[in-house]
């Protein structure tokens, strides 16, 4: 078969070998039920508690704060259900941005649905929301804001520490959704003033199906689904302790290295962008300039179609992505590059290559070799219509 | 998610480009996707002599604009008329959900270009 490169990190990544050679005695040999007294429950439990002590740190958190969820998604929608339906003194409005990821998008939906008042904050042309407008509508109407760290989609970075500051400001609780950004930039929750944070094993070379959900100490929130006393009643049902030990080898193993790893990467990512200029005609950039995510690089261009490209770079043994994994199938163009002020035929044209571990030069030199010709090509099918 | 067929329309579209002198040409957009497809074709004694096309747009509007050109190749106006978006569609062994305003555009814009034929040569006859 064809060689083929995965550009595709920030829709998921690779099991390290590391990881799954620390999970797979959980699945084997050490397969007890965490709650189980016996010995085998025993040995569940102990490494289920010291995975929590492992993904405490990397966040600044006390262990006793970290939730086990099954996603990204499940962490997501905690927070947010869980906070706005257990607010008290009738506060009842969340603020979150235009540009967060389907999973807090589509919960705020269902809460607006529900009869709480949403309020999405803009964002600029680089990304970046505008803390202006935060501080603006902000009320003590406010129970929740909710601004994610790294977007997905242009993997800039938001001003989190400012955002959290006006939150508390109002007497709000500060949510951040940092399932593209941990593990790759520090974050301290202490210092960033982060009440809850959203993380997801499969973004960080663990595999799919565990999530975390960070709550700061003394942080009342309803569950959203009941069952035993798992994770202290928050997310209750028997825990997936292979995962967990899983997510906790990832994250040692991005602590180990995350500087230099970021540093890496950056420069694999801002090799593409400037040889792509030379290149290819015509390409603008979205979110370059400001601080992004290591890996992320989203490209428009002008001319074709971004799923067109994206099947005509798969046929070219380059893996990449229109956005979001989750809406591909949709026709809309993207919602956060329309919240960045691009036409939305420009936002249809565009394209995110995102990378991480094992990303190598030989795969962005595979990308400028294939580019010119697939986008040749494509150009010559709309022949300038 | 793509049919073999709509890979293969996709991969080496028949057809592209635009024709000098068409005597009829169907232009359709997709305001929602932004998409654009033009249609152009020749016609002598009553037969589509030669087609081209021009899209932006997703896979399935390059590839069904593909299938649109061979299926009226050759044919009489009165039967390129009877090609509808379903057929296209189904010549392609279908399309996603989601995907099946593609095939609108392409069997829209040749209807135009029917249309534009038919107005140009009522003119010259009448
Ligand atoms: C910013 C962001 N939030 C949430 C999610 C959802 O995470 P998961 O896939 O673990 O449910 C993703 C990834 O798809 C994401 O990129
Ligand atoms: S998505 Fe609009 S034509 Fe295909």
């Amino acid at each position: 078969m064809k060689k083929r490169y995965y550009f595709d990190h920030n829709a998921t990544t690779p099991v390290r070998p590391e990881v799954l050679d620390a999970m797979l005695p959980y699945l084997t040999e050490k397969y007890g039920n965490a709650s189980s007294v016996h010995s085998f429950g025993r040995d569940a439990r102990h490494a289920m508690e010291k995975s929590r002590e492992i993904v405490a740190t990397l966040i600044n958190a006390d262990p006793e704060e970290i939730y086990f969820t099954g996603c990204g998604t499940e962490s997501d929608n905690i927070a947010l259900t869980g906070t706005m339906t257990s607010a008290r003194d009738g506060k009842n409005r969340l603020i979150t941005s235009k540009v967060e990821h389907s999973a807090i998008m589509n919960t705020a939906a269902k809460l607006k649905h529900d009869g709480f008042q949403i309020t999405y904050i803009g964002v600029d042309e680089y990304c970046r929301t505008d803390i202006n407008q935060l501080k603006n509508v902000i009320d003590n109407n406010t129970a929740l804001v909710s601004i994610m760290h790294g977007n997905n989609e242009t993997g800039v970075l938001q001003n989190i520490e400012e955002a959290a500051k006006i939150a508390h400001s109002a007497g709000a609780v500060f949510h951040t959704d940092a399932v593209q950004s941990a593990g790759k930039i520090p974050i301290d929750v202490k210092k960033m003033g982060i009440d809850m944070l959203s993380m997801s094993g499969h973004k960080l070379n663990a595999p799919k199906g565990i999530g975390v959900l960070y709550i700061k100490k003394g942080l009342k929130i309803t569950p959203l689904t009941y069952g035993g006393s798992h994770e202290r009643g928050i997310r209750p049902g028997t825990e997936n302790v292979a995962g967990i030990v899983a997510l906790a080898k990832a994250v040692d193993l991005a602590m180990q290295d995350m500087e230099n790893e970021a540093v890496t990467i950056s420069a694999l990512r801002d090799r593409l962008e400037s040889e792509i200029e030379h290149v290819v005609s015509n390409v603008l950039f979205n979110g370059r300039g400001v601080p992004r995510l290591p890996g992320t690089s989203n490209i428009s261009f002008p001319g074709v179609d971004g799923e067109a490209l994206l099947f005509s770079m798969d046929i070219e043994g380059v893996a990449a992505s229109t956005g979001s994994a989750c809406t591909t199938g949709e026709v809309e163009p993207s919602h956060v590059l329309v919240a960045m002020g691009r036409e939305p035929k420009t936002a249809q044209s565009s394209l995110r290559f995102s990378m991480g571990w094992g990303t190598t030069d030989a795969g962005v030199d595979h990308i400028l070799n294939r580019l010119p010709v697939v986008l040749n090509r494509l150009r010559s099918i709309s022949g300038g219509i | 998610m793509y049919t073999e067929k709509v890979m293969d329309h996709f991969e080496n579209p028949r057809n592209v480009g635009e024709l000098e002198n068409p005597d009829g040409i169907g232009k359709q957009g997709n305001p929602v996707c932004g998409d654009v497809m033009e249609l152009g074709i020749k016609v002598k004694n009553n037969i589509i002599e030669d087609v081209k096309f021009r899209t932006f747009g997703c896979c399935a509007a390059i590839a069904t604009s593909s299938m649109v050109t061979e299926m009226v190749m050759g044919k009489t106006i009165e039967e390129a008329e009877e090609i509808s978006r379903q057929a296209v569609a189904e010549a392609l062994d279908g399309l996603p959900p989601a995907k099946m305003h593609c095939s609108n555009l392409a069997a829209d814009a040749l209807h135009d270009a029917i249309r534009d034929y038919k107005e140009k040569h009522a003119k010259v006859f009448g």
